[in-house]
């Protein structure tokens, strides 16, 4: 089960640089939409047993990250006709190689870290870090509205990686609770960046600093 | 019991949708409001009400905060429909149901036990306050709209990644992992300590950010200064008030674990942080709204300061959730009001307020009196607690900063509000038709009432809550 786990997690760290190393925002949805439905199916591969509480906190989740979510940033990108990220703070191959070393970095610093015994072999603790180190890189090199919220699903991704380890601690109620929010979020969202659209006539993000002191 | 505190808001809300009448809709807030004040003096009156089940009990800190926000939303309530009044041109449907929805999450912070529902909980606050602030539709709403909605769902999924920790913790050293606070706190003292201490790092970060803290306040001044009034103050008295208590659960379980010279190492750098930021940016500050978030900020310092400071600061820290709230409600109520009348929130154009609206002058400024701690109001009270505390903990340095800040603070803000308060009103701010009604002065009356109340003498019964709370925390049921 674990070569099946770290093998899934390395395709989870491809799509992370994938994610950083290209300009057009619908690969980057594509992207994300993919390790999030991947993600999904993590629990099966943790579970020796399968109960439907696991099953039916896969679903869902699957669902939403794989069907809904992307559904809706596509439409939001077709709304406002943009195609492509442009000019963003550092170019797209040194972000791509920002994001490889912190991917290096993520499994250096995981062997530092006092893992309980049963996952020291997976690669679940440095995915989940380099996933969130890549979120970030996102959310602060790039300026499109709709790619930092991008950025900020590829965080919630590596937290959800992390996650996986404590499927216990994580009652059904609120696993629920967590999609609920992660949907109504990118709902809400979406509809702000509309809005941006609508009154900037653009999504760079970089027009919005008419509030300072 | 959890189930009628949560359910009654989304129930209302759900009414609130399904009525068409523009006009008559903002008043199913007051009704919600009063309702739930009454269910919640019912339960705190009866004791055995508070355990719903494992993950909805209503400790003693909770119920502190749930009548905090309590007192205060039925106040902003009444307020919201004279505000929604003047506002008919405006559909106020999302306005309602969203602030309607507030107040049910809200409660379910109060009441969840489980720290992963709790997280759940207070996202979903940013979630129900973003169309709150939005609500003008101005290039600058949406801008700070905007900012909320990234820093806050940024930071709050780092608290998220802290729960995390906190239950790997418990599974590093072999026991269940369990992010129930009861098994938390039994289990505290076997955590492992480098995650307990780098959960403690994320949760502080991600609920600080919530709060408000420095250095990730940059959402703060934006969204209370550009969401209406009555936004403002549940977002100053509440939204911070739950993450609030989301970050005492937190320092519970590090102090049960007896990490407390870390935690509070942390949390004094970032109270003090907070407020030495909060004051710089007050000195000289022209738009009025803005001040009180940095107001906001200070307060939210105050807060952490306190919970640093330890066990002899404990009662102020606590009773200054209640103190802060209210006088924040006083505070952003009468300066919508001011907001209204003179079609500015700059200095530059704001002046006379005390002869344009007597009522709304006059309650900014005695709100400010109170918010700055002068006595007879409710935060002298609270903040000399949390000054006594410090000097009792032998920490004579971070008193002594605490204040020196506060004197910084009164200086920069008094100025603000002087400009606001006195003088003549220009030409055209005479001209508006907006005046002093009932329903935009009498909330705040009342919270002012209860401000100077808690300044005189604290009712048996708060004080019981408080003393409760305190002792909860202490590890003393």
């Amino acid at each position: 089960m674990t070569n099946l786990l770290n093998i899934l997690l390395v395709v989870v760290l491809m799509l992370n640089l994938f994610a950083l190393g290209t300009s057009r925002i619908i690969s980057v949805v594509r992207a994300v939409s993919i390790q999030g439905s991947l993600l999904g199916l993590f629990p099966l591969l943790l579970h020796e047993h399968l109960s439907w509480a696991v099953i039916l906190t896969i679903i869902p989740a699957i669902f939403l990250k794989g069907a809904v979510i992307p559904w809706m940033m596509i439409r939001a990108l077709r709304d406002v006709k943009i195609k492509r990220e442009v000019e963003p703070l550092i170019g797209l191959q040194p972000t791509v190689i920002l994001g490889a070393l912190g991917t290096v970095f993520a499994l250096l610093f995981a062997d530092q870290l006092p893992l309980a015994s049963q996952h020291t072999g997976a690669l679940v603790v440095p995915a989940a870090i380099a996933t969130v180190l890549t979120g970030f890189i996102l959310l602060i090199t790039r300026f499109k509205a709709l790619t930092q919220v991008m950025g900020y699903l590829v965080l919630e991704n590596g937290i959800f990686i992390f996650g996986t380890l404590l499927v216990e601690a994580m009652p059904l109620v609120v696993e629920m609770g967590v999609l609920l929010d992660l949907f109504v979020a990118i709902f809400v969202t979406c509809i702000i960046v509309n809005q941006i659209n609508r009154a900037f006539s653009s999504l760079d993000t970089r027009r919005l600093v008419s509030l300072k002191e | 019991m959890a189930f009628v505190f949560i359910l009654f808001p989304l129930l209302m809300a759900a009414l609130a949708a399904a009525l068409p009448s523009n006009r008559l809709r903002p008043w199913l807030l007051p009704v919600t409001g009063v309702g739930h004040f009454a269910l919640t003096v019912f339960t705190l009156a009866h004791p055995e009400l508070t355990t719903t089940a494992a993950w909805l009990v209503l400790d003693p800190p909770g119920r502190l905060i749930l009548l905090e926000v309590s007192l205060l939303y039925v106040c902003c309530s009444f307020y919201a429909t004279g505000y929604l009044r003047n506002r008919n041109e405006r559909p106020n449907r999302i306005f309602c149901v969203c602030l309607m929805t507030f107040l049910s999450v809200m409660s379910l912070v109060m009441w969840a036990h489980h720290l992963g529902l709790m997280w759940v909980a207070i996202e979903a606050t940013t979630l129900v306050t973003a169309p709150l602030i939005f609500f003008n539709h101005t290039q600058h709403s949406i801008e700070a709209t905007w900012k909320y909605m990234l820093v806050g769902s940024v930071g709050i999924a780092l608290a998220l990644l802290g729960t995390f920790f906190l239950a790997y913790a418990a599974l590093h050293t072999g026991l269940e992992a369990s992010l129930t606070l009861e098994d938390l706190l039994k289990n505290a003292p076997h955590l492992s300590k480098p995650w307990l201490h780098a959960a403690f790092v994320l949760l502080l970060v991600g609920y600080g950010t919530k709060m408000g803290l420095a250095p990730m306040h940059t959402w703060k001044p934006d969204a209370y200064g550009e969401a209406p009034a009555v936004v403002g103050a549940i977002l100053a008295g509440g939204v911070t008030s739950c993450a609030f208590l989301a970050l005492l659960r937190s320092y519970h379980v590090c102090m049960a674990a007896g990490e407390g010279a870390y935690v509070s190492r942390l949390l004094l750098f970032m109270g003090l942080l907070s407020m030495a930021v909060a004051s710089l940016f007050m000195v000289g500050q022209r738009d009025f709204k803005r001040m009180l978030a940095y107001s906001s900020i200070e307060h939210m310092g105050i807060l952490v300061l306190g919970l640093g400071i330890g066990a002899p600061a404990l009662f102020g820290t606590l009773l200054h959730v209640m103190t802060n709230g209210l006088t924040k409600g006083v505070l952003f109520l009468s300066a919508g009001n001011i907001h209204r009348a003179f079609g500015s929130k700059n200095t530059e154009q704001v002046s006379g307020a005390m002869r344009r609206l007597p009522l709304s002058g006059t309650l900014f400024l005695v709100g400010f009196l109170a918010i700055t701690g002068s006595p007879p109001f409710g935060p002298f009270v609270s903040e000399f607690s949390i000054l006594n505390g410090a000097f009792d903990a032998g920490r004579m340095v971070t008193g002594g900063i605490f204040l020196f800040l506060l004197l910084v603070v009164f200086i920069g803000m008094g100025a603000t509000v002087l400009k606001v308060v006195q003088g003549r009103p220009s030409f055209e701010a005479r001209k508006t038709p907006y005046r002093d009604s009932f329903l935009t002065g009498a909330p705040i009356v009342c919270l002012m009432l209860l401000v100077l109340l808690i300044g005189l003498y604290i009712p048996e019964p708060m004080m019981r809550l408080v003393r409760d709370a305190v002792l909860f925390l202490e590890g003393q049921p």
